[in-house]
């Protein structure tokens, strides 16, 4: 298939992503959906990396996949400490950073 | 044959997206995006990434998920309400939007390699050998300061879910809630004057605060 | 030696001392800062007597010499350095002045022991002398301003010397503020002269002023009217006159050092020192005349009906400095600085017996209160005497011969000014009454309780210290006057001062006796060398008739004065049941204050309240700070809304502003 196909496939991913972000209410939900935008922005190197013919797209995803990691990490650290906190997971009570 | 193989990948990795953003129950929504990775590592296998196919599947859907499902049995399954506000609908239409406009750009770009199934196949291309040689030659630096983020990330998280002295009473909790705030530290709507020093108001749904052991008036957390 | 060489220590002496009097003022002991200050105007005398000399020895021609210490502000176009100007008329200038202050200064240093101020007063009036000195030796209009604009801070400092009296505060706002309207008179002179003759020097602007300007040109006469309402502001002139009286609010050696000798006679000075520009405007030096002239008459009919000692002294001055205002303006220079000589020994003379009497007074100083003092201060009545003497015009006293020069000029010019020649007279008949009268009442008749006791060897001592003017109860702390009271009969430095300036007025006429001596007039010459009016000079026979007709006044009003107050008793207060509504206009002063209450007080008031409630309050207040702070808040309200605390919004403008970034890209790529 063209390489075109994969990029599609991955802006469709993101958006679906990101109305995930937008439209979900639970911390835990909303960083899956963050999983799937990175994702995405995956495959999009993956397909550029096949067209170009060098593995650094690859490498950079490899990369992107540490990051997201790591950034689930503390994500879910802060949602642990905030359920031990007896504090509804629910980003729309969690609005205190505000004014 | 790789046409059909795509297609099964795609529609997969699109129905665990979805999937992902509609099911309730967090629990399944996990479940969705392991289904939504292997889907994308059976794509990456197409563009001929067999390093990265094989760490997706081993490290992400392989650790994280299992991570993120130990988060998920502990917190628990929190129902969401539904609720009337207007991001529930403007949402998605600007996901529409930035779909279209994404695919656009992209299609649109006039770059000669999309129409083009990918460069001339080299032997060796996406094997950890290759991959491994441009880690350390190349990539060195964002190696290793992927490696420092790592160290960050843990430690972070160690601090972040630590507990200080045991399990702590629910009264003991209750207590340092409900203590007044000391000086100079409410929040800057306070500060501004907008609202006076009480307690996180009742959010736009109309639900009470799960502080509500805690006497409403004697200041926030 | 260059007489410049001393005239540079005439102003450092004074300047040293005021320096050294201010900053050691807690730890000089008992009354060293009045000897310092004392010592420090008496080197400047004798620097100016050493200038004198020097100048002497070169010839009459050669004697106008100038000195620049630094530059003060030489630029484009303008070349103000530190300059001074030695010639007859400054050296003439600053032998009077510093000589006369040195006398106060000693008189100062008994008559005011017992004050707590007595450290700064002298620091004061050392600093008044040195920008006296200043305004006399200055070379350019910019040290002259200088000099200026420090001998009004000086005034004003001195006159609220007795701060906590608001009577005296009040005096010293009025005096200033009157001062500054001359100050704009004199700068804006100074900058219409520049602009046309591109040059501050005098000298240079005296020699470029006949080229600029034509015969009576309006700029030149707009400029010469300017330094006429400076010269008026400075030396009391009507209509800015009305500072001098509350003047009186200060210290008798003030009174007697800058209100009589000094300070008011630098608008004198400087119509003779701009007497190349006069010459070349002779509008404006008409007006300054009739100016001249209006105040001699109407100060001596104030100084007629008003009851406070000091007080009718003040008018006096106005009077008398009218006729050296007078005589400059038409020509009669040397005969003006003559004038003020005398006037100088015998006004500071009789401001200093009247700070004896003041003393003997315990501080009142009404002359209703006074009478007979005769007995009790004999050394006191004879100074009076000689300086009521001298300043009727008595002969051979010195008045008599420096204000006849001044009259027999004017007669002498013809034409207009022979009306302001016979005003002369008519001043001076009023002058020898109001004189007599002051002295009567206060030396003759039955003695007073005052002195009465004095008589006795007591000093009179008042229970509970009190204003002069409006019995307010004081104390003697520092701010008031101290409790001390003194008279010249058991001071010696008084005696002393006292002495010098009764034998100098009694005798100070001798250097220029028509037909026998010039003295004056030949030294002052070379500066006026290009006058065309010096030369007029009065027949010898006219002089001597108008010394006749002067001292006929004299006698005259003496013994108007003795009748009306000694001989018929009862005649003064008959004379004032008859003449009431003259009587009271006179005695408010010919309305002059409340007219300038209604045309520029109340107005100021009026305009100040307006801005202060209208413009600040409202439009700065609320309208540009206040809209200002508005908008912001506003604004800061509107963009505070974004940051609601809620994630899912903060995604979504993410998401927006992403969507927007690739759309412009998308459209401007296409």
């Amino acid at each position: 298939m063209a390489i075109g196909w994969y990029l599609v496939v991955s802006a469709l991913i993101f958006c679906i992503g990101a109305a995930g972000v937008l439209t979900r209410r639970n911390p835990l939900v909303i960083l899956l959906c963050l999983e799937l935008m990175l994702n995405a922005a995956n495959l999009a190197l993956i397909a550029f990396s096949r067209m170009w013919g060098g593995e650094d797209g690859q490498v950079f995803a490899l990369i992107v996949m540490v990051v997201a990691a790591c950034e689930v990490v503390i994500g879910l650290g802060l949602i642990v400490a905030i359920y031990r906190r007896r504090l509804p997971i629910d980003v729309d009570e969690l609005s205190e950073l505000q004014g | 044959m790789s046409a059909v193989l795509f297609f099964i990948a795609a529609i997969g990795a699109l129905g665990g997206a979805i999937a992902v953003v509609t099911l309730r129950n967090p629990f399944y929504s996990v479940l969705a995006l392991v289904v939504h990775l292997v889907m994308l590592a059976a794509l990456f296998l197409l563009l001929r990434a067999e390093f990265v196919a094989a760490a997706q599947v081993i490290v992400y859907a392989g650790a994280v998920m299992v991570l993120y499902v130990f988060v998920v049995a502990y917190v628990g399954e929190a129902e969401e309400l539904a609720g009337g506000n207007t991001l529930r609908i403007l949402g998605p239409l600007i996901a529409v939007a930035l779909a279209i406009v994404l695919c656009i750009a992209m299609l649109g770009s006039g770059l000669a390699g999309i129409k083009s199934k990918g460069a001339h196949y080299v032997l060796g291309f996406g094997t950890p050998r290759q991959i491994g040689t441009l880690l350390l030659t190349k990539y060195l630096f964002p190696f290793e300061l992927a490696s420092i983020l790592l160290l960050v990330a843990a430690v972070g998280a160690v601090m972040l879910a630590r507990r200080r002295r045991g399990l702590e009473p629910d009264e003991e909790i209750r207590r340092r809630i409900g203590t007044p705030r000391p000086a100079y530290t409410g929040t800057m709507a306070e500060a501004a004057g907008e609202r006076g020093g009480e307690l996180a108001p009742a959010p736009r749904t109309g639900r009470q605060p799960v502080v509500s052991g805690a006497a409403p008036d004697e200041g926030g957390w | 030696m260059a007489p410049t060489t001393f005239a540079w220590p005439i102003l450092l002496c004074p300047l040293v001392g005021t320096v050294v009097i201010a900053l050691g003022y807690r730890r000089l002991p008992g009354r060293s800062a009045g000897w310092i200050g004392t010592l420090a105007i008496a080197l400047a005398f004798g620097f100016s007597v050493a200038t004198l000399v020097a100048m002497l020895h070169h010839s009459p021609s050669h004697r106008t010499f100038t000195s620049a210490l630094w530059n003060y502000d030489v630029s484009a176009g303008v070349d103000a350095q530190v300059s001074i100007l030695v010639d007859p008329v400054s050296v003439f200038m600053v032998l009077v002045v510093s000589g006369v202050s040195a006398m106060i200064h000693l008189y100062s240093v008994s008559y005011l022991t017992a004050d707590r101020g007595y450290s700064r007063y002298f620091a004061y009036l050392n600093y008044f002398v040195f920008s006296m000195l200043l305004l006399v030796l200055a070379g350019n209009f910019v040290l002259l301003i200088v000099g200026w604009a420090f001998v009004g801070a000086a005034s004003y400092l001195l006159i609220s010397f007795w701060y906590r009296r608001t009577t005296a505060t009040g005096a010293g706002l009025k005096a200033f503020v009157i001062n500054a309207v001359g100050d704009v008179g004199l700068v804006l002179a100074t900058f219409i002269l520049f602009k046309h003759t591109g040059t501050v020097e005098f000298l240079k602007t005296f020699r470029r002023v006949p080229l600029v300007f034509p015969h009576d040109s309006t700029p030149l006469v707009v400029a010469c009217l300017l330094l006429g309402v400076g010269a008026f502001a400075k030396s009391a002139q009507v209509p800015l006159h009305t500072w001098l009286p509350d003047a009186m609010e200060g210290p008798t050696p003030v009174s007697a050092l800058i209100h009589a000798a000094t300070m008011v006679t630098a608008g004198v000075y400087l119509i003779v020192r701009m007497h190349t520009l006069f010459e070349q405007a002779p509008t404006a030096a008409d007006v300054t005349a009739i100016g001249g002239g209006l105040t001699v008459l109407i100060a001596a009919s104030i100084a007629l009906v008003v009851t406070d000692l000091k007080r009718v002294i003040a008018y006096s001055t106005m009077s008398q400095i009218g006729y050296m205002i007078m005589g400059a303006s038409v020509g009669a220079y040397s005969a003006a600085l003559f004038h003020l000589m005398t006037h100088a020994f015998f006004k500071a003379l009789l401001f200093m017996a009247a700070g004896s009497v003041i003393g003997a007074m315990a501080g009142s100083q009404s002359l209703d209160r006074m009478g007979g003092f005769r007995k009790a201060l004999p050394f006191t009545f004879v100074c009076f005497l000689v300086g009521g003497l001298a300043l009727s015009g008595f002969p051979p006293f010195s008045g008599w011969l420096s204000k006849d020069d001044i009259i027999d000029f004017l007669n002498h010019r013809g034409g207009g000014f022979v009306i302001l020649g016979v005003l002369g007279y008519v001043a001076a008949f009023m002058t020898g009454i109001y004189t007599f009268r002051m002295i009567f009442r206060v030396f003759f008749g039955a003695p007073c309780e005052e002195a009465r006791e004095l008589e006795q060897g007591h000093l009179a001592h008042a229970d509970v210290p009190r204003n002069p003017m409006t019995g307010e109860e004081e104390d003697v702390d520092v701010g008031f006057p101290g409790p001390g009271h003194y008279i010249a009969e058991r001071e010696i430095p008084m005696k002393v001062a006292m002495t010098a300036l009764a034998v100098l007025a009694l005798i100070g006429g001798a250097l220029q006796i028509p037909a026998v001596d010039h003295a004056i007039s030949t030294f002052l010459s070379p500066t006026f060398a290009t006058s065309h009016l010096y030369r007029h000079e009065p027949s010898t026979g006219s002089a001597w008739l108008g010394l006749a007709i002067g001292a006929l006044v004299a006698v005259a009003a003496i013994a108007v004065a003795y009748r009306v107050w000694i001989a018929v008793p009862g005649t003064a207060t008959r004379l004032r049941e008859r003449f009431a509504a003259v009587h009271t206009f006179l005695f408010n002063k010919w309305y002059f204050d409340e007219l300038i209450d209604l045309l520029i007080v109340r107005p100021a008031l009026w305009f100040g309240r307006m801005a202060d409630s209208v413009l600040e309050r409202v439009i700065v207040g609320e309208g540009i700070t206040g809209g200002a702070v508005g908008l912001v808040r506003a604004g800061s309200a509107a963009v505070r809304r974004a940051q609601s605390g809620f994630l899912r919004y903060y995604a979504g403008l993410m998401v927006i502003g992403l969507f927007a970034v690739a759309l412009y890209f998308l459209v401007s790529s296409s």
